[in-house]
């Protein structure tokens, strides 16, 4: 039952959130914190073995086979971390800006916070689809009511991508249950299942459209750079900083693991797309002038490490892509956030208008730098560990593939330190003259994030033993298939 | 089947009510009446063992779940009617009363065990919607539409009158268990006027759900109705119609599902595109809304296509899922359009400020059309989906999916119009009635989505 608080406070918090409308921010903050709360106090109570923890299994259409089954694994749990860790932030660092309709806003944030933690925990398909889905509602909304003046179309093209991926998903859900012996969406009974290669080899695109839409791994991103900027910032941070590890769990919990030889016959091509789209995304960022767009092809180029991490399907590659996506998801927070502290005081996103900030914001300067390197994987910030591990099982794949990917870093490197240079240092102009320094919640926000780079950079052990052991029961699940 | 008898008695005494101007009686009585005849059919649930009046009707369990789910539409589309009828007639007891009997034919219809009672049933209904089309007697569109309406259902009658004395002539009968019988016995080969016989009753069965290529009526009919009456159309007749093809072929034609299932998984097809297609070219909403239930029409057919043990269960979900959201944009529709004069998506523009209550309902029956999770619509389509994939028909699946996501454009039209477009406008006002219809609507569709095992366990 304790998982069911964890999943459906958000939704409580929400409609507190619509009921308190004077004070709708701090009521999202205390709902977000307490879900927090719950969460840390699970982690506590966390064994970090292979097993399914703190299981609730409901029946929900038990003529049909649907269950509201969830529970927790080490993989899991990360997950639930990474959602419960930045949903607070993010609620955060909208605190000083004001929107219009408020609290509907902060009523939606809460109620994706609940659609995600559902998808983390799913152990039922059917229950996974709908969480999934309903993620993608109030996104929607959030994109559409408080993004820029080009957000109609934008979002138009964003809601059809994914929705049109997941409709895949549904396919090959649909089809696999039937498929089952007793007619089940059980996460389990879909693992025994052996279905010939053929049949797993078009149902692995079924899944992928879904995933690889959410990630985005090239050529299925087009819809994201136009979202990323176009998004209220407080969307764009859900969307990079939660919402696209969606996609990589599902490649983790269910892609691979249901449909290992679609897998095993895939995995080459899976894996040269994800890279493809860690030069591209690279090579695009390079050029842009539009400082929201750069982070925005930034997190392609660095999303596709972690996925190209997921298929190589070794432990090193795969426990990198956990603790990664935990680390992307802090540093694309912290970067989006002083992208939009920036923005919101000079009116404009071109870099190119920007100079000097260093001089008059200290705290700004000191704290973007951190999430800076944290983002360009400098060895003692998270990026580091992470990518380190990704591209150690990227090696144990194939050198060339290794070799390609690990471009990443140098190029991160120039184009993040780049635009630091450009917007914190040079000269100071007339339009940057008057820039105030962080302080309040802006701090409080970065502060947070700054400390959690440091930490997890420092001594990362802990995170990486919560998901180890159910990583490695996945991988040797899957082998033996693959070997079988 | 005392469900019949109380619609049909109503029917009279609504009628002997406008008689006597007693104008206030009317939607009162036909309401309680209603609410009579829904608690009578609930209670029949797991009584109808067998066919009665000599084999001519046989209430089942679904005949009692299609019964109630037309009485409970027809409830809810009586009570948006205060004051709506008023405006178009001064015999506004003449449309209580013909919707009433209407209804009869459609109990009938979803109660049938004979396919003289087929006809007599689907005849009842489509006298009555041949005179509600044309109500308003001085408009032009009106007229244009019983005309079109009374041509080309009279037209698809015969198809469907023939196809029925074909069968006679094959079977020696028009009860559905002789027919069945005749089938199973001869597993070798039928006669093959009996072919032609379904042949044709499928096309008429088509014509009547509105499917393509025999769909044409659909639009010009349902735009040129009162609105009400379209709503009715859209989707009380729709779920009949529904429920009487697949109780015909469930009942009788599924061993020669290898005969005619090519030729209905073809309409099916044509359908979906047709419907999605043209639904994406319009500008005014409610053609937008004819267009896309000639597309759901499509959906539906799935169930028949891939017929099965679960087939009237989803048709059954689906038909009250799309039911409920039909009544909610066609209600709005009735508003906005009272408002601005105009039907068109720009009519909606601004509405999300003014009157968050319409907006919000209308999304939901949006989404739920579009058949997103946590709706009663994606239940619908889920359904569907699976019980074309338990009989392999992989494509088909694939081609509703692209289906699916061209809805989306039209759709989050309205949603985008509501929310994202401002225009000077006022707060549109309405009544009790119309915010209690809408609310329990919108309610009902969020539960079913939330909770489906409410209806799903029926069957």
């Amino acid at each position: 039952m304790n998982l069911l608080i964890l999943l459906f406070f958000p939704l409580v918090g929400s409609i507190a959130v619509l009921l308190n409308r004077n004070y709708a921010k701090q009521t999202a903050l205390i709902s977000s914190i307490i879900t927090l709360g719950f969460a840390v106090s699970m982690l506590c109570n966390f064994e970090a073995d292979a097993s399914k923890q703190f299981v609730v299994d409901l029946a929900w259409m038990p003529q049909f086979g649907i269950s509201f089954k969830a529970g927790i694994d080490g993989i899991s749990m990360l997950m639930v971390l990474l959602t419960t860790v930045l949903t607070p932030l993010i609620i955060l660092s909208g605190f000083n800006r004001t929107f219009k309709h408020t609290s509907a806003l902060f009523a939606l944030i809460l109620f994706m916070q609940s659609a995600l933690l559902v998808v983390f925990t799913a152990l039922d398909a059917f229950l996974f689809y709908v969480g999934w889905e309903a993620a993608l509602i109030p996104i929607y909304f959030i994109c559409a009511i408080w993004g820029g003046a080009d957000r109609i179309k934008v979002t138009y093209k964003f809601f059809i991508y994914t929705f049109a991926g997941s409709l895949f998903m549904l396919l090959g859900i649909i089809y696999l249950h039937l498929q089952t012996p007793g007619n089940t969406y059980d996460l389990q009974a879909f693992y025994a299942l052996n279905l010939d290669s053929s049949t797993q080899a078009w149902l692995f695109w079924c899944f992928f459209a879904a995933f690889a839409v959410k990630i985005p791994i090239f050529p299925f991103h087009t819809w994201q750079p136009d979202t990323y900027t176009e998004s209220p910032t407080i969307g764009t941070m859900l969307l990079g900083g939660i919402m696209l590890k969606m996609g990589i769990y599902g490649l983790v919990r269910w892609l691979i693991p249901v449909l290992p030889l679609g897998f095993a016959e895939w995995k080459e091509l899976a894996l040269i797309l994800c890279i493809i789209g860690v030069v591209y995304g690279s090579i695009i960022a390079f050029t842009q002038k539009d400082i929201k767009r750069l982070i925005a092809y930034s997190s392609i180029a660095h999303v596709g490490l972690i996925a190209a991490g997921v298929f190589t399907w070794n432990l090193q590659g795969l426990q990198g892509a956990m603790i990664q996506m935990l680390n992307h998801g802090i540093n694309v927070i912290g970067l989006f956030f002083v992208a939009d502290i920036i923005i919101n005081r000079l009116n404009t996103r071109e870099i190119a208008l920007m100079g000097g900030i260093a001089k008059i914001a200290p705290k700004l300067s000191i704290t973007f730098l951190i999430v800076v390197l944290g983002a360009v994987a400098l060895p003692l910030t998270n990026g580091f560990i992470g990518e380190f591990l990704l591209l150690n099982g990227v090696f144990q794949f194939n050198i060339w593939a290794a070799a390609i990917a690990g471009l990443t870093i140098i190029f991160s490197a120039v184009y993040l330190l780049r635009m630091y240079k450009n917007v914190m240092q040079g000269t100071l102009n007339e339009l940057t003259g008057s820039f105030k320094d962080i302080h309040g919640s802006e701090l409080v926000v970065l502060g947070v994030v700054c400390a959690l780079i440091i930490v997890i950079g420092v001594y990362p052990q802990p995170i990486l033993h919560i998901s180890e052991a159910a990583v490695n029961g996945l991988i040797g699940e899957v082998n033996s298939k693959l070997a079988f | 089947m005392n469900s019949l008898i109380v619609v049909s008695i109503l029917a009279l005494v609504v009628l002997y009510l406008g008689l006597f101007k007693a104008k206030n009686a009317l939607l009162p009585v036909s309401v309680l009446g209603l609410v009579a005849a829904l608690v009578l059919a609930v209670c029949e649930w797991n009584s109808g063992a067998a066919p009665i009046f000599s084999g001519m009707m046989h209430f089942d369990n679904f005949a009692v779940a299609f019964t109630s789910l037309t009485v409970v539409s027809t409830i809810l589309i009586l009570l948006l009617s205060k004051q709506y009828f008023e405006k178009i007639s001064e015999n506004v007891a003449e449309y209580y009363t013909i919707i009433l009997f209407a209804l009869a034919g459609i109990i009938i219809m979803v109660s049938y065990h004979n396919l003289s009672m087929l006809f007599v049933g689907l005849e009842i209904m489509s006298v009555s919607l041949y005179i509600l089309a044309g109500i308003k007697k001085r408009d032009f569109a009106s007229n244009e539409a019983s005309l079109k309406y009374f041509l080309m259902g009279a037209f698809s009658t015969g198809f469907l009158l023939f196809g029925i004395a074909l069968l006679y002539g094959a079977s020696h009968s028009f009860d559905l268990s002789v027919i069945a019988k005749y089938v199973t016995d001869h597993p070798e080969g039928l006669n093959p006027i009996f072919y032609a016989g379904i042949v044709l009753i499928m096309v008429g069965m088509c014509f009547k759900v509105g499917a393509a290529p025999f769909h044409f009526w659909v639009p010009d009919v349902y735009e040129g109705s009162p609105t009400l009456i379209t709503t009715f159309m859209a989707t009380v007749v729709k779920t009949a119609g529904f429920a009487a093809f697949l109780r015909l072929f469930s009942i009788c034609f599924a061993p020669l599902s290898d005969f005619w299932m090519p030729t209905l998984l073809a309409i099916t097809i044509i359908t979906l595109f047709i419907g999605n297609i043209t639904a994406l070219f319009q500008d005014n909403f409610k053609r937008m809304l004819t267009y896309s239930s000639v597309s759901h029409a499509g959906y539906m057919l799935f169930a028949i296509v891939a017929l099965g043990a679960t087939s009237s269960n989803a048709i059954f979900v689906y038909t009250a899922a799309y039911s409920l959201a039909s009544i909610i944009a066609f209600a709005v529709l009735i508003l906005v359009k009272e408002q601005t004069g105009s039907e068109n998506f720009d009519s909606f523009n601004g509405l999300g400020k003014k009157n968050p209550f319409l907006a919000l309902v209308v999304t939901v029956s949006m989404l739920s059309f579009a058949g997103i999770p946590l709706t009663a619509g994606f239940i619908g389509k889920f359904f569907m989906f699976s019980s074309a994939l338990q009989e392999y028909h992989i494509w088909l699946v694939v081609l509703a999916i692209i289906n699916a996501i061209i809805s989306i454009f039209y759709y989050f039209r309205v949603i985008v119009a509501m929310y994202f477009k401002d225009a000077e406008r006022k707060e549109l006002v309405s009544n009790g009635y119309f915010k209690l219809v809408l609310g329990a609507s919108a309610i009902i569709t969020v539960v079913l989505g939330v909770y489906p095992s409410l209806i799903t366990d029926l069957f």
